[in-house]
């Protein structure tokens, strides 16, 4: 929006940069910071291995996130993402005991179930006008009663298929993780759909101006059903992805993914009013979540200090660049 | 003349909840094993007044067209922090409550600043600073445990005169001194006028943000007792987020079957009390009919999912379809 | 009434939006115990008038006097302080609160800091009592109530409020007959009282009946001042008239003997907005949509559009009937509408989003193969448009906002013209541009028709729909009471054709009463 105030400095600086949303910039500089001040504390913040293993913990996160970006983009929110994520792995986990061709639908069976939990999220916001809010909280509560029916209440017994497994955890390109490798993919998928096609360019008009959109011929409705969907079903192929990297599904497997998702997004400067941000923030704000998880966790930050900081870090960061205009 | 017919329209969505819960009481009461008793009305009411209170915070924010998403996890820190506080000698047990229900307070005047003057969206607020409130709680209690003052615990949970659960008048004093002031003060009118149209509200000279800010604000204070009361059921405090996440969840089913309106301007905290304890009897409906408790989560979304459903039918009536973009 | 002092007296005030000027040293005198009509067409200055003297927005220039002294007002509140209450268009009720809660909604009564009941209860029934409406019960639901019964209550918020200046800004435009005379007696009563009231209405027969005195506003000045009745309403009209500028306009070849009729309504209702209305429009036909701001217009527009639901009567495409049910429906396949909204910030376009994005964005169906964007096809087709309307812009990857207001509507029809659309819808396409960019306009929709689309062009300003259409049907209260032709599109003939003083004397009030 704002150009920057620098202007003679921008004005020499590489044009992507002088491009970039200056979130997006922040995002990155704090990423650099952290790694900085985690080399202060141990060497080996720096090394290749210690980074490639941040971003393979990162590419789970970065998956569900993408989802949560489509959604956030067009102004909505998604928060039956915990769910999605459990009912995405135990789903699949659970056609793996159907004999082989159960175990060779696992995967696509996974992402049905979280695609089909968006669906409900979609016709209920496009076409009940839910507050979307609302909607997904109940879809949540739903997967929920739904997987604990399922399971009886333990924890699910099946266990990842292999495919799941070397998904999560092999190595087709020696060095990289195949996890970091699927994010890629689906990140520049995603970086397709949204810069280069038509749906993209709905979604980023619906969030800006919802009214324009349709006044403008867009069927907005079939936009947002579709994103929801498309959220639906990455939060449950980032389950299957969990599900394989740990063997098998968990309970509450989901509930450490939705803060963190929303907060990578919002943190990597899409607007949470929705029209405005770029795949490569979402990228920033995962890492940096990410990051900022790892060093806590070294510097062995117990589970409570790490919510604290999380939610200051996220109402901090959004009173800097995340708020309504002034005046309605 | 017709006083009562229009009285009668504004308490329809509380009356409709009332019926709602004395329909489904009379069911769970009739089927029960021990029947219609006093202990059976004890133990139901302690269930269904936690959430009533939770409920009621809702509300407030509600109104205002707003949402609290970390109202179960104040009631979670209070939980927390009442089984360190609230022990003692008299009058270090007064001092407890206090500091729990000041506690309750500021989360809720916290939410209320970064809402109003901080211009953020209370969905991504509330879930920031709820994550905030949890990870208090864990700080006091990274495992379950602690203490309360049991005579107070124990009288605040008992029966007056062997009949009427305590908790029942507790609840009612809360709506006394904290509800009813609010819904008839000037603020309690701007956090309504500001729920049902900020614009005309703001045309009108009505203290918009005063109001609003108290109404995040109380909505801490009653998660707290809220926090409280678990506290005095329970002996301990616990970090459970799922529970906190479950109570905040609860708490919206709760409201909507009250009848307030999730767009805001409309409703009672009254409502939202029975419709707290209609969903608390519905969902252990399924234990005096022997369904297995493993289907109660799923009942309760289900319940949840048609509760919020059904305002959709408003959306039927409009007739100009650019209303929907508003 | 004789020899009062001047109660409140406005003085060489001036006020701009932009560029454009809305008043430019307007004076007004205001007396007690007087009824004061305020007479002007679209855009005259009149509501911008309002707007001061209720302290909504500020003066650029000028002075205010009030019992002599000088005075200013920071907010409406301020206004109200000093007895100055405005009851304007849009309601300012708040829809979930009672009408009790309403009329003492900004001062309430209050014992022991709650708000007393009772004592609201008295104050609502009086004010409703005073203001003729003792029949709304305190305790209704404002959102219960119909339009006319809303207005009543806000015009009882406004006695509540003990105003010594009263602002009736087409206050009552919702009303039935027997509420309007019900409103009139109360204001022969507040008159007699030794209230000052303004009136503000495009109904000749209530101002003939109500009025003491008038004053005609034209192009943002006071133009006529005299006693009520001193006037006939042909003279009065004649006053309103008058335009400094005149446009440029092309010349009106208007539609081929063989031209068929592309868009076709037959007896087109909705709600209560739109009444029966029949029209057509052929293939290279301006036909202009006149009348008074309101009228129905707005929906009529709408309606065709696809966006009002409940709609009776039947649209018919090349003489086929056809059921639009979405902008999409509308928009694509072989309707081929296009509609230039109101508001072109909301419903135009995607302000923060770029001139490239927002210019294809009706279009993308088109510009893409299986929802990829074809880049290169883009570009060209953007080239294009940017040259054909000679759109003025930084680069095509700026927001869309940092455009100047003629250029953002420029966008706004260039990114329908990607569609190549055989109809065009224009809601008011000149509001709040340069007089420059108008003439651009006009030239291009002329150029439009000459090739062949039927363009249906609703304007509030009277020049431009003489100069631009070849036919012009006025619309009055969502009907269309008269169709001009070709020459007899006169100022004369819309002005007095858009406040129904033409022909039948007795005006709409029984028909909408009815």
């Amino acid at each position: 929006m704002s150009e920057t105030t620098l202007g003679g400095i921008a004005g020499r600086m590489p044009k992507f940069l002088r491009r970039a949303d200056p979130a997006v910039v922040t995002a990155f500089a704090c990423i650099v910071i952290l790694l900085l001040l985690g080399s202060l504390y141990s060497r080996s913040f720096l090394s290749p291995e210690y980074l490639l293993q941040q971003l393979k913990v990162a590419s789970f996160l970065g998956v569900i996130a993408t989802g949560m970006m489509l959604v956030i983009l067009l102004g909505q929110i998604d928060l039956s993402v915990p769910w999605s994520v459990a009912t995405g792995a135990m789903m699949a986990c659970a056609a793996a005991a159907y004999g082989p061709v159960g175990v060779a639908l696992a995967i696509p069976f996974g992402v049905l179930c979280g695609v089909a939990i968006g669906i409900v999220n979609g016709i209920g916001v496009a076409y009940l006008r839910i507050p979307s809010m609302i909607i997904t909280l109940a879809t949540n509560a739903v997967a929920q009663g739904l997987m604990v029916v399922y399971t009886g209440g333990f924890s699910p017994q099946d266990s990842a298929t292999a495919a799941m497994r070397y998904l999560a955890t092999g190595f087709t390109i020696p060095g990289v993780p195949n996890a970091v490798i699927i994010w890629a993919l689906i990140g520049a998928a995603m970086v397709f759909v949204l810069t280069r096609t038509s749906f993209g360019r709905a979604v980023y008009g619906i969030g800006n101006r919802e009214r324009a959109a349709y006044l403008s011929g867009i069927d907005t409705r079939r936009i947002v059903l579709i994103a929801f969907a498309v959220s639906g079903g990455l939060s449950a192929f980032g389950g299957v992805l969990l599900a394989g990297y740990a063997s098998k599904a968990a309970q509450s497997m989901g509930d450490a993914y939705l803060l963190p998702s929303i907060a990578a997004v919002v943190l990597g400067g899409t607007s949470i009013l929705g029209g405005r941000g770029s795949y490569l923030g979402t990228v920033a704000g995962v890492i940096l979540i990410t990051l900022l998880q790892s060093i806590l966790s070294v510097m062995q930050m117990p589970e409570a200090g790490r919510q604290i900081i999380y939610g200051v870090v996220i109402v901090a960061m959004l009173l800097l660049y995340g708020r309504a205009p002034a005046s309605r | 003349m017709k006083d009562w017919r229009y009285w009668l329209a504004e308490q329809r969505g509380t009356l409709l909840a009332f019926g709602i819960f004395i329909v489904m009481f009379a069911i769970y009461s009739a089927n029960h094993p021990a029947g219609f008793t006093a202990n059976v009305v004890q133990t139901a009411a302690n269930k269904g007044v936690l959430l009533a209170f939770v409920a009621m915070a809702q509300t407030l924010v509600v109104i205002t067209a707003g949402i609290d998403l970390s109202v179960g996890m104040i009631f979670t820190l209070t939980n927390c922090m009442a089984s360190w506080l609230v022990i003692g000698t008299g009058l270090e047990t007064a001092f407890g409550v206090l500091a729990v229900l000041g506690t309750g307070l500021l989360c809720g005047a916290v939410n209320g600043a970064i809402v109003i003057y901080g211009r953020l969206q209370p969905i991504v607020a509330t879930i920031a600073t709820g994550a905030v409130f949890f990870g208090l709680a864990l700080l006091l209690r990274p495992v379950p445990g602690g203490s309360v003052n049991e005579d107070l615990a124990d009288f605040l949970t008992g029966r007056f005169f062997g009949v009427v659960p305590a908790s029942l008048v507790s609840l009612l004093v809360i709506v006394l001194v904290v509800w009813v002031p609010f819904s008839r003060s000037e603020f309690g009118r701007a956090a309504y006028a500001a729920g049902s149209s900020e614009t005309a509200a703001y045309m009108s000279g009505v203290p918009i943000r005063r109001g609003k800010f108290l109404a995040y604000t109380l909505a801490g204070l009653l998660a707290a007792i809220g926090g409280l009361f678990l506290t005095f059921f329970t002996y301990t405090g616990e970090a459970a987020y799922a529970s906190g996440n479950a109570y905040t969840l609860f708490s919206i089913a709760a409201v909507v079957l009250g009848g307030v309106s999730l767009f805001g301007g409309k409703g009672s905290a009254i409502g939202a009390i029975f419709g707290a304890l209609a969903f608390r009897t519905i969902g252990d409906l399924l234990f005096v009919f022997d369904f297995d408790p493993l289907w109660q989560p799923l009942f309760q979304g289900v319940i949840l999912l048609i509760a919020v459903s059904l305002g959709a039918f408003a959306l039927f009536r409009v007739r100009n379809r650019l209303e929907w973009f508003l | 009434m004789d020899a009062a002092t001047p109660l409140f007296r406005m003085e060489g005030i001036s006020k701009r939006y932009g560029g454009v000027r809305a008043l430019e040293k307007a004076d007004l005198t205001v007396t007690a115990g007087g009824i004061h009509a305020i007479l002007g067409e679209n855009g005259a200055g009149k509501s911008t008038l309002i707007k001061i003297m209720a302290g909504v927005v500020a003066p650029d220039e000028g002075t205010m006097t009030l019992d002599g002294r000088e005075v200013s007002f920071a907010s409406p509140a301020a206004a109200n302080q000093a007895g100055i209450v405005c009851i304007f268009q849009e309601l300012s009720l708040i829809p979930e609160l009672s009408v009790a809660d309403n009329i003492v909604i900004s001062d309430p009564p209050k014992r022991f800091g709650m708000i007393d009941r009772k004592a609201q209860r008295r104050i609502a029934e009086e004010a409703l009592a005073r203001a003729g409406a003792s029949d709304i019960h305190p305790r209704a639901l404002v959102k219960d109530l119909p339009l006319s019964r809303r207005q009543m209550v806000e015009i009882a918020k406004a006695l509540a409020r003990k105003p010594r200046i009263l602002i009736l800004d087409e206050a009552t435009s919702a009303l039935t007959a027997a509420d309007v005379a019900k409103v009139f007696e109360v204001l022969k009563r507040l008159r007699s009282e030794g209230l000052a009231l303004l009136y503000i209405s495009h109904r000749m027969n209530e101002i003939a009946e109500l009025a003491d005195h008038c004053t005609v506003f034209r192009n943002g000045r006071n133009v006529a001042s005299y006693p009520a009745g001193s006037k006939s309403d042909n003279e009065v009209v004649e006053l309103m008239i008058g335009r400094e500028y005149s446009h440029i306009f092309p010349p009106k070849p208007g539609p081929t003997a063989a031209a068929t009729t592309v868009l076709e309504a037959r007896n087109l209702s909705w709600a209560d907005r739109l009444d029966n209305i029949s029209l057509s429009v052929k293939a290279g036909e301006v036909v202009g949509l006149g009348g008074l701001d309101g009228q129905g217009q707005r929906e009529l527009l709408l309606a065709f559009f696809g966006v009002l639901r409940g709609l009776s009567g039947e649209i018919l495409i090349d003489g086929k009937p056809v059921s639009i049910a979405s902008p999409t429906a509308a928009s694509h396949g072989r309707i081929g509408m296009a509609l230039i909204p109101e508001d072109r910030k909301t419903e135009g376009l995607m302000l923060p989003m770029t001139v490239r994005e927002n210019l294809s964005f009706a279009a993308l169906d088109r510009l893409s193969k299986a929802g990829i964007i074809d880049r290169a096809a883009e570009q060209r087709l953007i080239d294009d448009m940017v040259g054909l309307l000679a759109i003025k812009t930084a680069g095509l990857d700026i927001p869309v906002g940092a455009l100047s207001g003629g250029n953002q509507q420029k966008v706004v029809i260039a990114k329908w013209l990607m569609r190549q659309p055989r109809i065009i819808l224009l809601n008011d396409p000149t509001r709040g541009i340069d007089v420059g960019t108008k003439q651009e306009l006009y030239q291009l929709m002329r150029k439009l028709a000459d090739a062949g689309a039927a363009i249906l062009f609703y304007s509030t300003d009277y020049d431009e729909l003489i100069g631009c259409c070849d036919r012009v049907l006025v619309l009055y209260d969502g009907a269309v009471k008269r169709e001009l032709v070709g020459a007899e599109i006169t100022e004369h003939a819309l002005i007095a054709s858009a406040l129904n003083i033409h022909g039948e004397g007795a005006g709409p009030r029984q028909g909408a009463g009815a």
